[in-house]
């Protein structure tokens, strides 16, 4: 493997809306701008497959402003360490970079929130968001039947999205009672920048079941999910399907802002008017600053552009917009609170660690994430506490408190190189 | 370019659309277990996204490759985790 060095005036980690926007706004004061990303796509999770299948009038826009840059796109690099102060070292199938920058934007995007119940880790059993990037590659669901669960926005976005590859849903269950949901959905559908959606998502819910105060208790099957049970606290349904999409909205991807030494409030990077983290020069912008949806983050990613490249007169331009797009954070964050059962619908028995296969039983006998994890391997396996870590946040009140390196699976080729580096 | 891409999944031939993912080539052949857990249970995809880790595939040769992350190649040959 060869080893590549490369110095930029601003780097962004995470190319979803939030990135993009960064990179477009920084471009613009001429100075040296690098947007990276882990995966061989652009567009994050939200935007996904839109090079390939153009579907998004907004996300085709953003996308023709980037290549209008001179923005250097690096994709297939994964930010594995921070070795040395304002540089960052990655992982690309060529081999490690070491990328020298001046100023950080972080927009590594959000993740869905997966929570234990009996029968999660079946095949079968998959996100709603995940489902949909699914199959936006191909993956086979049409004539499948499918049962969505959960709560926040993301089911119905996501099942829309998903009905288009074929997709039969037999029910939407959202656990969020009903007289907090429609009124959220009410506002939601006066804002023009939600607009485009709401169509295609009122088309679906007149040929969908959608219950609210309606949850998952469990799923079975042999060798993949054959049925589902849900209920709403009185009664009980058991409904036979080929897959069940269950999420329980989003947790913010932290891990990078973490490695940095970033202050987190309430699990979410704090950040000042300007995005600025507590660590000088490193900027964040989008869900891990607060979950907001797409739009939200490109607002966000154009004041945190604007404000690494010195253009603070253009970010302040941004301001009404994203004060009035906290508002939405706030509203979403308070309609979709979990109710109570959920965070007890796994058993003793029922797996909290998918990557090392720890009960959360064995985990519940610690009185602290640190000492379940030495003792059971909870959190250090091959998602180092991605999924179980921010489940553990919801059950405990407690879960992954630091991130070490590499931040992501490695080749041992790029590690030894960090090493020798001077 | 062609529209579809030619691939092994278990040294069965698959055939998918040029840009579907490893983790959809192994769903089209048929294959709903890509990973045997540490107790022995089928696991396959959920997050889509590169980050739980239950897509881990063996990808011409090279092992713990997550196939959700990963693009079809022509002749590529992808091994689960019978």
């Amino acid at each position: 493997m060869r080893d590549e060095s490369f110095t930029f005036d601003i780097v962004i980690t995470g190319a979803g809306p939030a990135g993009i926007a960064a990179a477009c706004a920084a471009a613009e004061s001429g100075q040296h701008v690098a947007l990276l990303d882990a995966t061989p796509w652009l567009g994050g999770q939200v935007w996904r497959a839109e090079q390939l299948h153009p579907s998004e009038p907004n996300a085709q826009k953003w996308l023709a402003k980037l290549y209008g840059t001179r923005v250097t796109v690096m994709d297939q690099t994964n930010v594995i360490a921070f070795p040395k102060e304002k540089v960052l070292l990655a992982e690309h199938p060529s081999g490690p970079r070491e990328i020298h920058w001046s100023k950080l934007i972080l927009a590594t995007g959000a993740r869905e929130l997966f929570l234990p119940f009996p029968g999660w880790t079946l095949p079968g059993v998959v996100g709603p968001a995940g489902l949909h990037v699914m199959a936006k590659h191909g993956w086979p669901v049409a004539g499948k039947q499918i049962v969505v669960a959960g709560t926040g926005p993301l089911l119905l976005v996501a099942s829309a999205g998903i009905k288009k590859y074929g997709a039969e849903f037999l029910m939407i269950a959202e656990q969020a009672p009903r007289d907090k949901v429609t009124p959220f959905f009410r506002h939601v559908m006066r804002q023009p920048a939600c607009a485009a959606k709401i169509p295609e998502i009122k088309q679906m819910l007149s040929s969908v079941s959608h219950r609210c105060g309606v949850w998952p208790v469990r799923a079975d099957g042999q060798d993949r999910v054959e049925r589902v049970t849900l209920t709403d606290g009185t009664q009980n349904w058991t409904l036979a399907c080929d897959m069940l999409a269950c999420s329980f909205h989003l947790v913010p991807n932290v891990e990078l802002a973490m490695a940095l030494g970033c202050e987190l409030d309430a699990g979410f990077v704090q950040v000042d008017q300007r995005l600025q983290t507590s660590i000088p020069d490193v900027f964040c912008a989008g869900e891990p600053t607060g979950i907001g949806g797409s739009d939200c983050a490109l607002v966000d990613g154009q004041v945190a552009g604007y404000c690494a490249s010195d253009q603070v007169s253009k970010a302040d331009a941004c301001m009404e917009e994203r004060a009035s797009w906290q508002r939405f954070r706030h509203d979403m964050a308070a309609t979709f609170t979990l109710r109570d059962e959920i965070k007890h619908l796994a058993t003793d028995d029922t797996l909290l660690c998918r990557c090392e296969d720890v009960s959360l039983g064995r985990v519940r006998q610690h009185g602290s994430w640190r000492s379940a994890k030495l003792e059971t391997r909870c959190g250090m396996g091959a998602c180092q506490g991605r999924i179980c870590g921010a489940a553990s946040h919801v059950l405990f009140d407690q879960g992954m408190e630091s991130v070490r390196p590499p931040l992501m699976p490695a080749r041992v080729g790029a590690l030894a190189n960090a090493a020798v580096t001077d | 370019m062609n529209d579809s891409v030619e691939l092994l999944v278990n040294g069965l031939p698959v055939s998918v659309p040029t840009g579907a993912t490893v983790a959809t080539a192994v769903a089209v052949a048929g294959v709903s277990r890509f990973r045997k857990s540490v107790f022995g249970q089928p696991r396959s995809p959920v997050c889509g996204m590169g980050v739980c880790m239950e897509c881990r595939v063996t990808i011409n040769g090279k092992m713990q490759s997550r196939s959700c992350q990963t693009i079809c190649e022509p002749g590529m040959e992808v091994c689960t985790d019978a």
